[in-house]
């Protein structure tokens, strides 16, 4: 991609960089973009896992109809906690926050982020909004058990703590917010000479659209989330209907937000496809601009989209046609990438590792997320299976079988860059195996119970549904299994693992010219663009040369 | 011209203490302006009054107050956009409510 790279070899990485501060406080207290990438990576990890456990118990709960574990108040702080951590704690912010602050700006050729103080404040509001969070499970009143989507009127008149876990959400989204606003500056700023828009690296130009909502819609659910709070303490009026309030204006301004953030969620892990598959197909990448166009068109039909949740709640006839149609427009950039990745696929010299594995599942687990969100797109369909495990189903399709494969194939992409090692990766092709048979025995049987009537958040259910709800215990076994394995397998590598070159899978964009893990300041000197992110052009020849 | 912006040869934006009170007195009678009107039936007009003097406001706000007016094409033009979205926004809800 770059002529004149100069490896900056001399240099201490930055784990060894000599800074004025020791030990702990030379993490919590960095500006460097890396340490922040990678404390952001330890806490969320910290939070994911915390979430699958509280998801692993929910599963064993529901062997049997009559429940199997717990009281039916602490199976709702469950579902409500689970929700709530995986949504705002580990979803949102891992692919950006983690891979994005660690590699936006050695992709782009900078030395680090815009405002590198500003991003270590978004750190530390992460944490105050994520040990908010933690507390409210603990304080007299008890966890929140409204469900991450904090519903009124139930929000405003349960006596859970419902407060903390709103500012909770609150913090963290003026974290994400300062966090989008980095990013932009710094794409738009710090852009490395010769590299023009079409020549960013298409994981930028994710970010770059990412940031976009989290700037744009993020301040709606905090506002949103004020007023409950003002409505609970203060009983003004604004969503409470016996108050004269309108708890659908609540929902209207809840998905403003909530639905955007789906694509905040998913657009920097279709960014990181972007980037693998090009390097394991040896292809350049296929139907670049229309990639980068999709992901901005993305962002902006991904915003207009959010009453989809709400066809059953009463809307105007005018307006579920929309919103429908809206939601039907959203997949044509969503298939743009999809028919492009596979395009790149085509005739390539595809190496079957570690990364290009996860984004294997990645593509087949999110287009079945995409087709069952037209399901639910449709108005016909919707009213049938809305507030079943079908939603539930579909959803973890895009979130966990979308975002957390795509986050699992950029950790083991990125991860010889990020710590200079390389793990074993025979047991990081048994945990993608585990995972992915795992998680699609888990479910699958969401999509078939949702459609067979069984309600979400259902403590109870009725005996015939009892054999897929068994069928999808299993699979959490199996999933958590392999999910074992592979954290397993990479903290050991931290210690044990060979040690890698600058750039051990042949990738061609300007991360792979540094050190593995690179110095202080990226490169000793800014890099000149000259060509293109993805270009493959020599493997091609020699591949046509051959046939 | 300050210094500063002189250093970074960006146009002056000056404001005199005059101006400022002047809006903020006009900022206030806008204020009053929408209380008023709430007491008053406009029917389906109310909102469409109401989200007006708010959009009056927020421009003086935003170009008087926040300076916006004296700021790179660029940044108006981010403004600009977050300001497309959000009419967006408020119009497709309206596509629920202006229907019922």
């Amino acid at each position: 991609m770059a002529t004149s790279v100069v490896l900056a070899g001399a240099e201490p990485d930055f784990y060894h960089t000599v800074t004025k501060r020791k030990g702990i406080l030379s993490w919590i207290l960095t500006t460097d973009h890396k340490r922040i990438g990678i404390l952001y990576l330890g806490t969320i990890l910290v939070f994911f896992h915390a979430a699958v456990v509280l998801g692993f118990l929910m599963r064993l709960e529901m062997l049997k109809p009559e429940g199997a574990l717990v009281e039916p108040q602490t199976y709702n702080t469950f579902f409500t906690l689970h929700g709530i951590i995986m949504i705002f704690l580990f979803v949102i912010p891992i692919v950006p926050a983690v891979f994005g602050n660690f590699f936006l700006p050695l992709m782009i050729g900078a030395k680090d982020v815009f405002f590198p103080r500003l991003n270590l404040f978004s750190w530390w509001l992460f944490i105050a909004g994520g040990i908010l969070a933690l507390t409210s499970v603990f304080l007299p009143g008890g966890a929140a058990d409204t469900g991450w989507t904090f519903y009124v009127p139930y929000s405003i008149r349960t006596t859970t703590n419902v407060i903390p876990a709103l500012l909770a959400a609150f913090i963290l989204g003026f974290s994400s917010i300062l966090t989008g606003l980095n990013f932009i500056t710094t794409i738009h700023r710090m852009r490395a000479p010769g590299m023009t828009w079409f020549k960013m690296p298409l994981f930028v130009w994710a970010s770059y659209a990412t940031s976009w909502i989290q700037v744009l819609a993020t301040p709606i659910i905090g506002i949103t989330l004020l007023l409950v709070i003002i409505e609970r303490l203060f009983g003004v009026g604004i969503f409470d209907p016996t108050l004269g309030g309108d708890p659908v204006l609540f929902q209207h301004m809840f998905w403003m937000y909530s639905h955007p953030a789906v694509y905040i969620i998913i657009l920097p892990a279709m960014g990181v496809v972007s980037e693998i598959i090009p390097v394991f197909a040896r292809r350049t990448i296929f139907g670049y601009n229309f990639i980068a166009y999709s992901s901005l068109a993305i962002a902006f039909f991904g915003s207009l989209v959010w009453a989809h949740h709400m066809f059953t709640v009463g809307m105007s006839d005018t307006g579920m046609f929309v919103f429908s149609l809206l939601t039907f427009l959203v997949s044509i950039p969503s298939a743009i990438k999809i028919f492009n990745w596979v395009a790149t696929l085509y005739k390539g010299s595809i190496d079957l590792d570690v990364p290009l594995l996860f984004v294997l599942s990645f593509i087949v687990q999110f287009s079945i997320g995409g087709f069952t969100g037209l399901m639910l797109g449709a108005l016909s369909v919707n009213i049938h299976v809305t507030d079943t495990y079908f939603v539930v189903g579909h959803f973890h399709y895009v979130m966990f079988g979308g975002t957390g494969f795509g986050f699992f194939a950029a950790l083991h992409y990125w991860y010889p860059k990020m710590f200079g090692r390389m793990y074993n990766k025979g047991a990081a092709k048994i945990a993608w195996l585990l995972s992915t048979i795992g998680f699609n025995i888990l479910y699958i049987p969401f999509l078939i119970l949702g459609y067979a009537g069984m309600p979400r958040r259902y403590y109870h259910y009725l005996p015939q549904f009892q054999t897929l709800h068994v069928v999808a215990t299993v699979g959490s076994w199996i999933l958590v299994l392999g999910l074992g394995i592979m954290f397993v397998n990479l903290f050991l590598a931290l210690r044990n693992g060979a040690k890698t070159s600058a750039n051990p899978w042949g990738g061609e964009t300007l991360e792979w010219t540094t050190p593995s893990p690179p110095p202080l300041e990226n490169f000793d000197e800014i890099p000149v663009v000259t060509k293109g992110p993805y270009d493959y052009s020599k493997y091609e020849k020699a591949a046509q040369e051959v046939a | 011209m300050t210094e500063h912006a002189h250093q970074h040869g960006e146009k002056a934006h000056v404001v005199g203490y005059g101006q400022y009170i002047l809006i903020w007195a006009g900022l206030m009678g806008l204020t009053g302006t929408t209380v008023a009107l709430a007491g008053i039936e406009l029917g389906r007009w109310v909102i469409i009054t109401a989200l007006t003097i708010a959009s009056v406001k927020g421009f003086l706000v935003l170009n008087i107050f926040m300076h916006l007016r004296s700021e790179d094409r660029t940044f108006r033009l981010f403004v600009l956009v977050a300001g497309v979205v959000l009419l967006i926004f408020i119009c497709l809800t309206f596509f629920d409510y202006a229907f019922r």
